[in-house]
């Protein structure tokens, strides 16, 4: 076992394209830790810089104390479990969670040991003699997982292992992997492009976009702080709601009305003119079904469309945004794969409440949990960043490039 | 009634085939029980009147033969592995490598595959006449191999192709080299293609007949097809059909023989269940 330290990871392309961008992430011994973000992002780019798939362009890839930049992926002592599992088609169950066993010259005893403690470990020994072609896709995912954990790797690699599954396997995978891993306590570097995954699994997640760092911290600091507006609206489902807002004092203008805000968030906002408030769905309430409506604002609004679905309600409220948040909106939309459709307001209300479609409606809205960004950096003005992990925002990015501009005249 | 219809009319359809193919070859085999005195009386009946084993008795005895038969497993033997092996690698190459003229490479294949094989038999007598290769093993194994090459490669190309890369990564992240991951997962994975390609090699080198005859002059050297030419029996106007027949079933039998063992071998989609189902 051995923490996996990345210092200003860099993958450029031959076309001079930086898929990873001067990525620094240190994973401690023992720790599960997630890179997600939307495709194209750079995630299993730097997976796959971590066993040794890919070179690295600059940087240093550190495994325990030892440089591996330059290892071949056998030599760097790491377990990966594949997207599309690559079991091998032509080995038996037993024979393929054994290939690493064999390959290290192990004799048949330990190997037959091994493979036996894998497979009851993963409820396999049923299928020890089946060919992965005959298998379903939950039970090759356990091979592919018999084959990583069969040999005493420093650290497992996961690269989207769950995408090939359906809803339901997905869901008791997850919970498997994280049993597993928390009692094989092994360094484990996960890469999924699913927030859920990420929020459960994670003791901490790297946020990346376009192959740079957006923020590092644990999957509550994410959600609770988001460094900026793309790290917000990707953690959480349904995502977090952006609008139009203007500050005055300590009450935050948005399109339906006014919302109490506190005097540190309000100072923090103070004299930026238009910005973007995040709220996210489940900030609102119905102010009919709230019991205790003290400590948040009210406002009226007309409830275009409603999904209920038993435990909570999700109404949606058009609004129309002013054409710089608009375009803002939009290049979020596109940065996070999604399709950008008219603004709208989602909220998500408890399952009681009785709020028609096409009804106006009052909604509670708490004013503390929001956040204000500015629309020009989707820097996030008000977040707590004792509390938010490491972010990449406008200051540091703006040393970064400094820096490198300097490197640039003194190289 | 459609599906009995359309049931009656692939069976017709196969037994057609049937024939068209196989009768033949059932001719060929009746011919080889027939006596001289039978195929020589100008219009002899489909099966042997007075079935004979005489030819078989001739033709296993007759030294040029067996010594024909015996070139012909070993030329075709050794053309075969040699060009599977070479067709291997080549392929292997071809398909993960980015390399500069790969292009070039495979068109220059296909030009060879296209070339006919009798343009090169004057200038190929030529240059193994100086080579000192002319009626000897090598001198028919090397234009065999070059002639099976380009079919090979191509094949098994296609194969290497379609073998998921993340195989081959998985295996070095499981601590394989590179040699190791290819000879434990890549070749195992493409044995379809390997055998494919491996059959189409020895049937080449089986069957071939114009450098065969060109390039030997000898039964040190001389192949089958070959050496079947020199049955002229003592009449020029009466060949020895009974021996050739008898021969042509010699010679086919190996064949078949091989197709049936390597047929097995050819089991397709061995890679269904690699990734994801």
């Amino acid at each position: 076992m051995a923490a996996i330290d990345m210092k200003n990871i860099v993958k450029q392309y031959g076309d001079g394209f930086p898929a990873v961008n001067d990525i620094s992430i240190d994973v401690a011994d023992g720790e599960f830790m997630i890179l997600v973000g939307p495709s194209g992002c750079g995630k299993s780019t730097l997976l796959r810089m971590i066993v040794g798939l890919e070179d690295i362009t600059s940087g240093d890839m550190m495994i325990g104390d030892k440089r591996v930049n330059d290892l071949a992926p056998r030599d760097r002592n790491l377990a990966m479990v594949f997207q599309n599992y690559a079991l091998y088609p032509h080995l038996t169950v037993y024979e393929n969670i054994a290939f690493p066993l064999r390959l290290a010259k192990e004799s048949d005893d330990e190997v037959d040991k091994k493979v036996r403690a894998a497979s009851k470990t993963l409820e396999l020994d049923e299928h020890l003699d089946r060919k992965p072609g005959n298998l379903s896709g939950g039970q090759r995912q356990r091979v592919a997982m018999g084959r990583a954990i069969v040999r005493e790797a420093d650290a497992f690699l996961f690269d989207e292992p769950l995408s090939n599954l359906d809803a339901k396997l997905r869901g008791q995978m997850r919970t498997e992997i994280s049993r597993l891993q928390k009692r094989l306590g092994i360094t484990t570097v996960y890469v999924t492009h699913d927030q859920t995954e990420a929020m459960t699994l994670g003791d901490r997640v790297a946020v990346l976009k376009r192959g740079v760092l957006q923020q590092l911290a644990t999957p509550r600091e994410l959600y609770e702080n988001p460094g900026n507006l793309f790290v917000a609206g990707f953690i959480g489902s349904p995502p977090m709601n952006f609008l139009p807002a203007t500050v005055e004092g300590t009450s935050v203008k948005l399109p339906f009305g006014s919302v109490q805000i506190s005097p540190e968030k309000a100072a923090k906002a103070e004299g930026r003119g238009l910005l973007m408030a995040g709220i996210r769905p489940e900030y609102f309430e119905d102010a009919s079904v709230k019991t205790d409506p003290t400590g948040g604002s009210t406002f009226r609004a007309e409830v275009d469309t409603v999904e209920w679905l038993g435990n909570e309600t999700y109404a949606y409220i058009p609004f129309e945004a002013p054409p710089e948040v608009e375009e803002q909106l939009r290049q979020l939309e596109r940065d996070l794969d999604g399709e950008s459709l008219r603004t709208q307001l989602v909220v998500s209300l408890d399952g009681a409440s009785r709020i028609q479609e096409g009804e106006e409606a009052e909604i509670w809205v708490d004013g503390s949990k929001i956040h204000l960004f500015d629309p020009a950096t989707g820097e996030n003005l008000t977040v707590d960043r004792d509390n938010a992990g490491r972010i990449l925002d406008h200051a540091t990015e703006q040393a970064a490039e400094q820096q490198a501009e300097q490197d640039a005249v003194a190289g | 009634m459609n599906a009995t219809r359309n049931r009656i009319g692939t069976a017709i359809g196969f037994v057609l085939i049937l024939v068209w193919c196989l009768l033949p070859v059932v001719w060929i085999i009746s011919l080889s029980f027939k006596s001289a005195a039978e195929t020589g009386v100008g219009s002899p009946q489909f099966l042997p009147k007075d079935p004979t084993l005489q030819n078989y008795r001739d033709i296993l005895t007759d030294n040029d033969f067996l010594d024909a038969l015996r070139n012909s497993f070993g030329i075709a033997l050794i053309a075969t592995f040699l060009s599977v092996i070479l067709a291997t690698l080549a392929a292997y190459a071809i398909a993960r490598l980015e390399f500069r003229g790969k292009r070039a490479v495979l068109s220059l294949a296909l030009a060879i595959a296209m070339f006919p094989v009798v343009s090169l038999v004057g200038p190929l007598f030529d240059m193994w006449r100086t080579l000192h290769l002319f009626n000897t093993w090598p001198g028919l194994i090397i234009p065999y191999m070059s002639f099976t090459l380009p079919l090979a490669i191509w094949t098994l190309s296609a194969f290497f192709r379609e073998i998921p890369w993340e195989m081959e990564q998985a295996a070095q992240v499981d601590g394989a080299t590179s040699w190791q991951a290819f000879r434990k997962v890549i070749v195992p994975l493409a044995a379809p293609g390997v055998f494919t390609a491996a059959i189409l090699t020895f049937f080449f080198a089986w069957n071939e007949f114009v450098l065969a005859i060109s390039l030997t002059s000898t039964t040190r050297s001389r192949t089958v097809p070959a050496q079947m030419s020199f049955f002229v029996g003592p009449d020029p106007f009466n060949p020895p059909y009974g021996q050739l027949a008898t021969a042509s079933v010699v010679v086919t039998v190996p064949i078949i023989i091989i197709v049936l063992l390597f047929q097995r071998k050819i089991v397709a989609g061995l890679t269904s269940g690699a990734v994801k189902g």
